[in-house]
């Protein structure tokens, strides 16, 4: 766009002047926009004609849900399970997250090497995007349910599922933050004969930590919100089990509220934590 | 003024320090949680040999596909519909409460805390607060998936306009352009680009979040999965996990393909 305005200046005089000014340039980007953007409203508007509400009277349900809301967060609760049960799941909840975004860092670290355009050679690194690819497409759920029919219900399948999902996520992250190193830094240390571990911890590792920092943080929340899903329905413990028990079965919004405010709390100390981390960082 | 040797040792040691700081983090996790890293390593070959055995679709599973196919193609509508819904929220609140469109502090705080709200409720309350109001229905997968979409996509909107709107929207407010045509004229065209960049993510995002809603809700894609599974029918559950594979990944690089162009 700016090319096009640039030659513009040089007026032509035998070339005619337009007779109205033209208010949008007309390209390939725009009429992409409007395409995809007309394409997606009229899905939604034949969704919403045909969605099937099952009968469903809206007005006594939007009252129902406001009863229940007020419930939850005007009056929480511990409930029957008391205070301490509830902040010992949110630990293993905790817990769960960060373990499996270890495990995703570290994994998807060294696969993020070998994944790279710029640092191997094209058939490894694709071979390896499409296993990621495939891997990622998979939601995390069904991964823990897989995992646990061969691990049983519990810990093992929970950390197995979370991690497999972690590591297909981070590899891709991380692989993208290196593509996007110049690639002299590379070529000049390759020239003094540096090993390749070399070049990836001493030229790469410095690079790209910030962003390496800044998108495995963005994991941990992701992790945590997974820990609380699958433990509700993988059974797989952890909070969300208890969310799931006192939702679902024993139907006490008190708890509920209780322990969304708990979790509400643990995602904010973690979203400060980064915060604080990513500006150490960049500082440096 | 640092010495060469001694700047060396001390990256040395910081860089041990972290590597045991990240072991430790470890190794206290999985006392804690009780995992056995062992044979944890040990059910991966276990699992996909298991996968491979029972989970592969057969020439039985083929009479599965046309209903697989039907709910899925009804899962992604339903995503897109309630992205597209969440982001036309989305919008007016982040207009209203970003640092350059926005208007005084108080609105700009309460928007944030707004979004940030709606964002940390994990989704399984969303899902099963509406599940007990609204019955097992599509609706109610709708409310969860347009709830969780409305914080992340308020957030990510915001952003967008204090880091792309602010020089153009100076440049037609010096034109003496009132505020509404400021918006229209010069804010929403400009994001235009990321904002859908954005729409397409959180569409895949939310076909997969949806396998997660509908075990919980009974709706959709995830019921389907959860029935094959829970009745033992591991071969339908394993062509309807190849259909979310194909979906996803097609979803992927069709909106890879339309950022290249729009971007």
């Amino acid at each position: 766009m700016i090319s096009n305005s640039d030659e513009r200046l040089v007026v032509d005089p035998n070339d005619q002047q337009p007779k109205k000014i033209r208010l949008h340039e007309a390209s390939l980007s725009r009429y992409m926009i409007l395409s995809v953007l007309s394409f997606l409203t009229l899905i939604t508007i034949y969704t919403l004609m045909n969605l099937d509400a099952a009968g469903v009277k809206i007005g006594s349900a939007v009252h129902g849900l406001m009863m229940t809301l007020r419930q939850m967060f005007l009056q929480p609760s511990a409930g029957s399970d008391g205070i301490v049960l509830l902040l010992q799941s949110l630990g293993i909840s905790l817990l769960l997250s960060i373990m499996t975004t270890v495990i995703g860092a570290v994994i998807g670290f060294v696969l993020a090497v070998f994944a790279s355009k710029n640092l191997t050679n094209a058939y490894l690194g694709g071979g390896i995007r499409i296993i990621m690819a495939i891997i990622r497409a998979i939601p995390t759920i069904i991964w823990v349910l897989i995992f646990s029919i061969v691990c049983g219900l519990g810990t093992n399948a929970a950390v197995l599922g979370l991690s497999f999902h972690s590591v297909a996520y981070l590899t891709k992250a991380y692989s993208e933050s290196i593509e996007e190193i110049d690639q002299s830094t590379i070529e000049a240390l390759k020239v003094t004969g540096s090993k390749f571990w070399v070049v990836v911890f001493q030229a790469i590792w410095p690079t790209i930590i910030a962003s390496l920092v800044s998108w495995t943080f963005i994991r941990v929340e992701i992790n945590f919100a997974n820990a609380v899903a699958v433990g509700a329905a993988a059974g797989a413990g952890g909070i969300g089990y208890q969310l799931f028990v006192s939702s679902g079965m024993s139907f006490d919004f008190h708890e509920v509220g209780m322990i969304v405010y708990l979790v509400i709390v643990a995602t904010l100390l973690l979203e400060f934590i980064a915060v604080k981390l990513r500006k150490a960082y960049i500082v440096k | 003024m640092q010495t060469p040797v001694k700047y060396l040792a001390r990256k040395h040691w910081k860089q041990t320090g972290v590597i045991a700081l990240i072991g430790s983090i470890y190794l206290l996790s999985s006392y804690i949680l009780k995992f056995d890293g062992l044979s944890g390593i040990l059910a991966i070959p276990r699992a996909f040999t298991w996968l491979w055995i029972n989970f592969r679709p057969t020439s039985n599973s083929i009479q599965y596909l046309p209903s697989i196919w039907q709910k899925l193609i009804g899962t992604v509508m339903l995503a897109v519909a309630s992205t597209v819904v969440a982001s036309i929220i989305a919008i007016f609140v982040a207009i209203l409460g970003s640092k350059v469109t926005g208007g005084n502090s108080v609105i700009q705080t309460v928007v944030r805390g707004i979004a940030s709200f709606f964002r940390n409720i994990p989704l399984v309350a969303w899902a099963m607060i509406l599940l007990f109001s609204f019955k097992q229905s599509d609706f109610t997968g709708f409310l969860a998936l347009l709830l969780l979409s409305v914080g992340y996509l308020i957030r990510a909107f915001m952003e967008i306009i204090e880091d792309e709107a602010s020089e153009t929207m100076l440049a037609l407010k010096a034109t003496g352009a009132s505020y509404l045509q400021v918006i229209f004229q010069a804010v929403i065209p400009q994001i235009m680009p990321s904002l859908i960049s954005w729409i397409l993510y959180m569409i895949e995002n939310n076909v997969r979040d949806a396998t997660l809603v509908g075990i919980l809700t009974g709706t959709g894609i995830g019921f389907v999965f959860d029935i094959y599974y829970k009745s033992f029918r591991f071969d339908a559950a394993g062509m309807t996990v190849l259909l979310i594979i194909v979906v996803v990944i097609a979803l992927e690089i069709l909106s890879n393909q339309i950022r290249k162009v729009i971007l």
